[in-house]
């Protein structure tokens, strides 16, 4: 390369570009809820590959992406074919789809292709350490690995095509029947998206195996939306995540000799659970404190009510009396004295010995409760 | 636009569902200017009337056309909201960003929406008395704030016709109160709006124009013309009651309040 660079960091940036590659056109299988496509198409690419290959006898031809790139589509045309027949789900369609027209390419290999290089373990996990090797040179120039330029140009180009057409795609994703009452034919929208991923997947999977394609189209996006409100912010962090996973995961697999693509993997994954658990909004722990607080808030309005019903009746020594509250609330004695202490905190009850009061605070806040909003 | 020719001219319209009719031989004039219910009980075809107008359904035979012409050269002239429920409101975009989808077909492709798109999305929410929840996540609203948002997004198309499937579906009665006087706002302006509606109770009430459909087009006119007992009847069949003395054949027109659908 005209910048001399390691080959660790070679790899390292391959797999970034490749990651971010993938992050974008994931973003909207997430949001379309095809997540799973990304599935298929990185299978029945090779297909593409190997039907392409026994035309033109050459494994280098750039005919074989876009053979690669045309079964990536017409496996998404075959699942909605079948699924639109309404006697299979999408689901069960993607699952009869992909690995038929996949072990139709692992025959073809075994039986006709055996001697080339097309090899199904490569196809899987991909040969990110070996992609250094594989260079480009211009006389004696060294430009740099292949796949570095292949992603690279990938990548533009589906960076070229989301700013070009980033507002159509959004209303098509939010909105489909908009979209095409406005005269933005969805339908294209939707095949040009999964021309995108399926180019993106031929090109990534050279270089990471289908099995990281998958991870990197689906967890980023699926952890970025879990912690953004808009879709420009979604698509940014998505690429963020898929480059952290990128490095860390080389990082880690050579630290631990073990396999590139396996790591990079392992961290989209953990990345996701971070996000699962921690999103300040729609984490796990944030739902849990919510709810937790929606129970505590709730359990002193019942309490507030049951106060104010039995308020200046002849019941009210028994009903309002501190210690036998929890049996007639049916609550348990912790929570009882938890919940009336929280309330005497806010200053909407008073204990006197045998008896709680409510404030006028206490006394408006659970008219307020009864009678809805108002 | 002038009001001679009709907005809306559906002619020998039917829609099918392989071999099963959805919509048979449908003949519907709708003048310029009004605000016209689509009523018929559940699996009717007014949702599928509307999404073939607005060509998102191809049709068996038949045509449709807005203002004398085919809707994809008059897509500029009209709105359409869909059902709430057909989007997904999870969807990472703020309120000004949905309204904004509005202006996109006159923005036509490869166009960003701007300042100016922006503008008429804050008005547009204004209008529906939404502005402060502008740059709210979508997915906090309730919904009928939901259904405000996409009204406001028909709004800035400004369009001749607009099209609203089921507006009135889970909000509460202010907001209902609030989308029905917008409404009668833009027939005000000289706009046409039709709105599939369930509920019989309000037809009168709201609306100046009317057409039950079962999957034939029962009757269609003015309110007072065409929501007579006898076109209910024709259009619910066995289904419908009316409360003696509630609802005369010479008050066609009159608020029914005694009409009662089972289910």
């Amino acid at each position: 390369m005209l910048v001399h660079m390691s080959p660790l960091t070679e790899i390292i940036l391959i797999a970034s570009v490749t990651a971010v590659a993938c992050a974008l056109p994931g973003v909207f299988l997430v949001l379309r809820r095809v997540a799973m496509v990304s599935d298929a198409i990185t299978h029945t690419v090779l297909l593409g590959i190997v039907l392409a290959f026994f035309v033109v006898r050459d494994i280098t031809s750039p005919t074989l992406a876009i053979a690669a790139a045309a079964a990536g589509v017409a496996t998404v045309a075959l699942i909605e074919l079948l699924h639109r027949t309404e006697r299979i789900r999408e689901d069960a369609a993607i699952g009869l789809v992909f690995p038929f027209l996949f072990s139709i390419a692992v025959i073809l290999i075994a039986r006709h292709a055996g001697n080339v290089h097309l090899d199904v373990d490569a196809v899987l996990l991909g040969e990110l350490a070996f992609a250094p090797l594989d260079r480009y040179t211009l006389g004696d120039v060294d430009l740099g690995p292949r796949a570095l330029w292949l992603m690279s140009g990938i990548l533009l180009l589906s960076l070229l095509l989301l700013i070009l057409f980033y507002k159509e795609l959004k209303l098509a994703t939010f909105d489909a029947a908009l979209a095409a009452a406005l005269g933005f034919a969805p339908a294209v929208l939707h095949y040009g998206l999964m021309s995108v991923v399926s180019l993106t997947a031929v090109g990534a999977f050279n270089a990471v195996g289908s099995v990281l394609v998958v991870a990197l189209m689906v967890a980023p996006p699926a952890a970025a939306y879990l912690l953004t409100d808009r879709l420009s912010h979604m698509l940014v962090l998505s690429a963020a995540f898929g480059v952290l996973a990128a490095i860390s995961g080389c990082l880690a697999a050579f630290a631990l000799d073990a396999s590139l693509a396996g790591a990079m993997a392992v961290v989209t994954g953990l990345i996701f659970g971070a996000a699962w658990v921690f999103a300040p909004e729609r984490g796990l722990l944030a739902q849990a404190l919510r709810h937790a607080r929606q129970r505590q808030e709730f359990a002193q309005a019942m309490l507030l009510v049951h106060l104010l019903h039995h308020e200046a009746t002849p019941q009210e020594a028994v009903e309002c009396d501190p210690s036998h509250l929890n049996e007639h609330l049916r609550w348990d004695a912790a929570f009882t004295a938890q919940t009336l202490r929280r309330a005497e905190q806010r200053g909407l009850l008073v204990r006197q010995k045998d008896l709680i009061v409510l404030t006028e605070s206490g006394r408006r806040l659970a008219a307020q409760t009864l009678g809805g909003e108002g | 636009m002038t009001n001679e020719q009709p907005a809306i001219q559906v002619t020998d319209l039917t829609v099918a569902y392989r071999d099963k009719p959805v919509l048979w031989d449908i003949d519907l004039t709708v003048p310029g200017g009004v605000l016209m219910g689509i009523i018929g009980p559940n699996g009717a075809g007014k949702t599928t009337l509307i999404k073939t107008i607005l060509g998102l359904i191809r049709p068996a035979a038949g045509q449709v056309l807005i203002y004398g012409k085919p809707y994809a050269e008059q897509r500029r002239l009209v709105a359409y909201v869909p059902q709430r429920s057909s989007v997904d409101w999870d969807f990472p975009a703020s309120v000004l960003d949905v309204v904004m989808m509005g202006r996109y077909g006159a923005l036509g492709w490869f166009r960003r929406p701007g300042k100016r798109e922006r503008e008429l999305a804050f008005e547009a929410l204004a209008r529906v008395g939404m502005q402060e929840f502008a740059h709210r996540q979508i997915s906090q609203l309730s919904g009928g704030q939901q259904q405000r948002v996409f009204l406001a997004r028909a709004l800035v198309q400004d369009a001749q016709v607009y099209f609203m499937d089921e507006p009135f579906q889970g909000v509460d009665a202010t907001t209902e109160r609030a989308i029905v006087g917008l409404l009668q706002d833009l027939r005000a302006a000289g706009k046409t709006v039709v709105v599939v509606h369930h509920d019989l109770q309000t037809v009168a009430e709201y609306f100046d124009w009317v057409a039950l459909l079962n999957v034939r087009l029962v009757a269609s006119g003015p309110v007072a013309e065409a929501f007579t007992e006898s076109a209910l009847r024709a259009t619910y069949g066995g289904r419908i009651a009316f409360l003696e003395g509630r609802c005369s054949g010479a008050g066609a027109g009159e608020p029914r309040a005694g009409i009662v659908v089972s289910s």
